[in-house]
Order: C-alpha cells, then sequence, then structure tokens
C-alpha cells in the first residue's frame, strides 16, 4: 500500500501535526512500509467475527451522581502554559 | 545491600541489620556513580526518597511495617507522581509536573515502598529499544553498545544493574516482557484490568497494563500484591479479588500441562534462543511437567494487527496534548491551528509521529473497516486461539524474544524491523493475557528471556511456575560486569 506525499498532508492535518517536505518524503515511504506489514491481514477470511474492542467481558460501570472531587483549580492551572483569572488562554478563536 | 532480593530486604529491615534510609542512600549513591553509563533514570528524587525512607523507618520502629515497607524502587516514568516532574520520555511533558499520583504510586506508597526516582523509557511508551526517548538512549548493563529493549528499558537496566532492587513498568506489546528479557531481569505483564490505569499515561487503551520488574518471581508477587487492585477510577478496573501470590509460589509443578506453540518454536528461530528455551522447558520437565504441542495459527497475524490497533487508540489519546492545558506550547502561535500543529510537532519525536498518522489513517473514513474494524477480528480470532490452546494445557511457554539485546542504531530507518522484535509478545496484549518473562540460559554473554504465558487472571500461577524454575536454577542470578 503505497502513501503519496498528497495523502501524507491530509493525514497530518488531521493529527494536527506539521510536516515539512522532507519529513513527508520519509513518512511516505515509512508509512507505506508500515501498512505493506499491516496488508497481511487482508488475506484471512474474517467475515462474521465479532470485533473485539476489549479483552475482558464487562459493562461500563456507572456510580451515583454525586461530587467525589474537590476543587483544585489553581493546582491544575499551574501546568497551564498562559492561564489568567482561571482560565486557560489561547489564540482568538472567533473573529 | 543491592544484591538483595525484596524479600531478603523486608527480612533484613525487619531484623533491624539496616535501616530504610541506609538502604535508600546505598541505592541513590549507587544511581550517582553508575547511572551515567546507562541513562536508566531521567528524574531522581532525592530527598523526597529519604523523607519517606525516614518515614518507613518510624513505622518499622513502631511495630506497623509490611512486607514492602522502607524497601526502595523507582517508578517508569509513564506514572504519574504528584509533584513530581512525569515526562513520559517526551519533550512534550518535559515541564510537566504531576498534581497528582497514579493509582499505582499510591499503592506502594501506600504500602511503605521509597521512590528513589522515575525511570527513562520510549517516548510515550512506543518503542522496543529505549531509543527514542527525549533524554536520549538508555544501555544495556550487559553491553553499553547494546539497548536494554523497549519501552520499559529504564526500569530494566535499573534492576538489572542493581540501582533499585524493583522498578514498575508497563506493557502495551511487549514493553515489560522484552526489556526484562534483553537485561537478564524477571518482568510480569498482568491480566488487562488487573492494576488500575488511573494516572498512567495512556497509549493504546485496551492494551495497556501496569506491572512489577525485578530480579525473581517472589519479588513480582510480592510488588504484584502491593499494585494490584480494583480501582473505580479506572473504569477498566476487574472487579476482581486479588489473590495472595506469594501462598502458591511453592507448589511443585508435576502433572503441570505446559503448552509450546509450534507456530513460534519453527525451524527458524534462532538456535541460540531456541536451546535456551528448551533448557528452561526442560527444568520443567525435570520436575514432572508435561510438555504438549498447541497451536495459535493466527499468531502471525498479531503484528499486522497491533500496529493498527495500538495506533489508532494512540492517535485518540495523544489527541490531549495540543499545547493548551498542560505540557509543551510553542512560541508565539499565531492562531489555533498554528498552535496545535507546532506545540505537537515540536512536542513529539518521529516515531510517535510515525504511530499518530498511521492511526489517524486507520480511522479515518472510508478506511475504519479495512483497518480497525479487521484488526479488531483479527484479535478476536487470536483471542479464540488462545482459548483453544488454554483447553489442552495449563500454561503457554515460547520465547520471549526472537534474538538477544541488539546494537544501539541497528534499527536505523527501519521502523518495521523494530516492530517484529515484539513477535512473541504481542498475541498476549491482543488477548488480555498475563504472561512473564524470566532469565533463561544466557547466548554470547547475553540474556535470554524465557516466556510464560497463562489464562486470564492466572498470575499466581505464572509466578508459580517461575518460581520453580527459579528455586532449581541460577540463570536469574547473573550478574553484569561491572554493577
Amino acid at each position: 500500500m503505497s502513501l503519496q506525499p498528497d495523502d501524507v498532508s491530509k493525514i497530518a492535518h488531521l493529527a494536527r501535526l506539521a510536516i515539512t517536505p522532507e519529513e513527508g518524503e520519509s513518512l511516505s515511504r515509512e508509512l507505506s512500509s508500515i501498512l505493506d506489514l499491516v496488508a497481511q491481514m487482508t488475506a484471512v477470511e474474517t467475515s462474521g467475527i465479532e470485533p473485539m474492542a476489549h479483552p475482558l467481558e464487562m459493562q461500563q460501570r456507572l456510580r451515583p451522581d454525586e461530587v467525589t472531587e474537590t476543587d483544585q483549580r489553581e493546582l491544575y492551572l499551574g501546568n497551564a502554559p498562559q492561564a489568567e483569572a482561571g482560565l486557560f488562554l489561547v489564540p482568538k478563536v472567533i473573529e | 545491600m543491592h544484591h538483595k532480593t525484596l524479600a531478603e530486604l523486608s527480612a533484613g529491615l525487619a531484623a533491624g541489620e539496616f535501616s530504610s534510609v541506609e538502604l535508600t542512600s546505598h541505592f541513590l549513591e549507587r544511581i550517582d556513580t553508575l547511572d551515567a553509563r546507562l541513562n536508566s533514570f531521567i528524574s531522581v528524587t532525592r530527598e523526597l526518597a529519604l523523607e519517606q525512607a525516614r518515614a518507613a523507618d518510624e513505622r518499622i520502629a513502631a511495630g506497623e511495617a509490611g512486607a514492602l515497607t522502607g524497601i526502595p524502587m523507582a517508578h517508569k516514568d509513564i506514572f504519574c507522581t504528584r509533584g513530581v516532574r512525569t515526562s513520559c520520555g517526551s519533550r512534550m511533558l518535559d515541564n510537566f509536573t504531576s498534581p497528582y499520583d497514579a493509582t499505582v504510586v499510591s499503592k506502594l506508597a501506600d504500602a511503605g515502598m521509597v521512590m528513589l526516582g522515575k525511570t527513562n523509557m520510549d517516548e510515550f511508551a512506543m518503542g522496543s529499544s529505549n531509543e527514542t526517548s527525549h533524554y536520549g538512549p538508555v544501555r544495556n548493563p550487559w553491553d553499553v553498545e547494546r539497548v536494554p529493549g523497549g519501552s520499559s528499558g529504564g526500569s530494566a537496566a535499573a534492576v538489572a544493574a542493581r540501582l533499585a532492587p524493583a522498578t514498575t513498568g508497563t506493557d502495551t506489546g511487549g514493553s515489560i516482557r522484552q526489556p526484562a528479557a534483553l537485561t537478564g531481569v524477571t518482568g510480569l505483564k498482568p491480566t488487562y484490568g488487573r492494576c488500575s490505569r488511573y494516572g498512567m499515561i495512556a497509549f493504546a487503551s485496551s492494551l495497556d497494563q501496569a506491572g512489577p520488574m525485578t530480579r525473581t518471581a517472589e519479588d513480582a508477587a510480592l510488588m504484584l500484591g502491593a499494585m494490584a487492585g480494583f480501582d473505580a477510577r479506572d473504569s477498566t478496573s476487574a472487579e476482581r479479588p486479588v489473590e495472595d501470590y506469594l501462598a502458591a509460589l511453592n507448589q511443585p509443578v508435576s502433572g503441570l500441562r505446559v503448552g509450546v506453540v509450534r507456530e513460534f518454536m519453527h525451524g527458524e528461530l534462532d538456535p541460540g534462543i531456541a536451546a535456551s528455551v528448551e533448557a528452561a522447558i526442560a527444568e520443567l520437565q525435570r520436575q514432572g511437567a508435561e510438555v504438549v504441542e498447541v497451536s495459535l495459527p493466527n499468531a502471525h497475524l498479531s503484528v499486522p494487527a497491533y500496529y493498527v490497533v495500538a495506533p489508532a487508540e494512540c492517535s485518540s489519546n495523544l489527541s490531549r496534548f495540543d499545547g493548551v492545558r498542560f505540557g509543551h506550547r510553542c512560541e508565539d502561535p499565531k492562531d489555533l491551528e498554528d498552535l496545535y500543529k507546532r506545540s505537537r510537532s515540536e512536542g513529539f519525536g518521529p516515531e510517535v509521529k510515525r504511530r499518530i498518522m498511521i492511526g489517524t489513517y486507520a480511522l479515518s473514513a472510508g478506511y475504519y473497516d479495512a483497518y480497525y474494524l479487521k484488526a479488531q477480528q483479527i484479535r478476536q480470532l487470536i483471542a479464540g486461539d488462545f482459548r483453544g490452546a488454554f483447553a489442552e494445557c495449563d500454561v503457554i511457554v515460547a520465547p520471549t524474544t526472537p534474538g538477544t539485546a541488539f546494537p544501539l542504531g541497528d534499527k536505523g530507518d527501519d521502523p518495521v524491523s523494530m516492530y517484529l522484535q515484539d513477535i512473541f509478545t504481542i498475541a498476549v496484549n491482543l488477548a488480555g493475557l498475563p504472561a512473564i518473562s524470566i532469565p533463561a540460559p544466557a547466548v554470547n554473554g547475553l540474556p535470554v528471556g524465557f516466556q510464560i504465558i497463562g489464562d486470564q487472571f492466572q498470575e499466581g500461577r505464572l509466578l508459580n511456575v517461575a518460581h520453580r524454575i527459579q528455586q532449581a536454577t541460577d540463570w536469574h542470578q547473573q550478574v553484569p560486569q561491572g554493577f
């Protein structure tokens, strides 16, 4: 399975990664070789097999709708690259 | 002191032969003098360790000590540790001080263990050689020009070099077992859901699992007993009581049916590895176990399926690293898209980017069925193969890796060649089963791992079989020269 640099740019945009043209070239080679590895799966017939999302037989647990966490806003904001008045700052989103 | 096992250290502390402060200082000094050769630690938490050691000594004096109180250890830098940098081996989190402790961290702290620091790892747990870390590669104490394996390379190397008597690791595709094999230590991946993933930075949520890395199965049993257990904060945590792993350790193995996988022991297996694995099997036979040939017909699909499932899940998990709330942010972002793209591209290394890209592609419109869904169906087939095999045997044995530790830089520009290092470990993660790697006879002076795989929640049995081998052999007692 061969990925062209154009495909690579589209995927990079979806993944919000900035790729230089050189990276685009080597990524297209590397990703193509990984996809060749993955293509071995297509040789096997799997129609009717239930996809396995999770190794255990489990249901999503629910809990009572009660407050259990405490307000630690200052602590959590401590790792923010930019914060003010208890809010995370980002470049303007809406014109 | 650094040659003592956890069990011996526990007895020594109880008998007053040494204090936790003395023990902790001893290991801190070994790290100071020896770790420059290995780079197995990202952060050493000297003051915190000594503080924890003093508190442990008080508990011991008050007669309130447990089996692990006062014993030093180190955590793979994937576990959130409150007030301490948690980098996940990445530039993306180089500036991140965790505001909370992972459940595994608080459980071991409650058991009284003393944290020496955070160990080096492949970036975001993606790798099999510990060469992708932002903090530089880790070196194998058996030959510093060779890799220790990955992604828990720092945790493995630290135990092998006696810089810590035990460490924690994580295993998504083999990341505890493979480095344990390449460095000659014991590493256990529990059943998926056995240990809490709360506070363990997520790579592939349906595969990730925490586990102990030690020099003996008995020590792994001690650690696992403290690490395991239901956690309400992890919605994939198993609601299953924790066994007494020590109680079952000494069960004789006569009559045990040991499954040898036909597809793994084929003609192309490296003869040195094959001979080493056969020596371990022979030891079990000597103790009365019975060998049965079993088949895992879809095992060859495990690497392709994994390299869809794991990257897909990682692309989703790593989307939280966007430069907004924590972690690396680029300078002077022009707009939101620039903020995301440059922060992520600067923060992540090449292997992480490759996997995010593959994952994004596999989940994108038009490709989901062909890739992700197909891989999940293969996963079902592989789990079915194991169920079939366990109808005929009690445990399955196999090599852990296809070869011994390879030189740094050996896999160069070929990601697929690196991925094939996990050929014997990955199927276990896809099926969610427990497995342990223990040292088998070395080949050309380099460690070799023997893997024992169990059915779900059979950690006690795995530890028992491993312990019985270790009681009769000395393969796990070898020490790398210079350490």
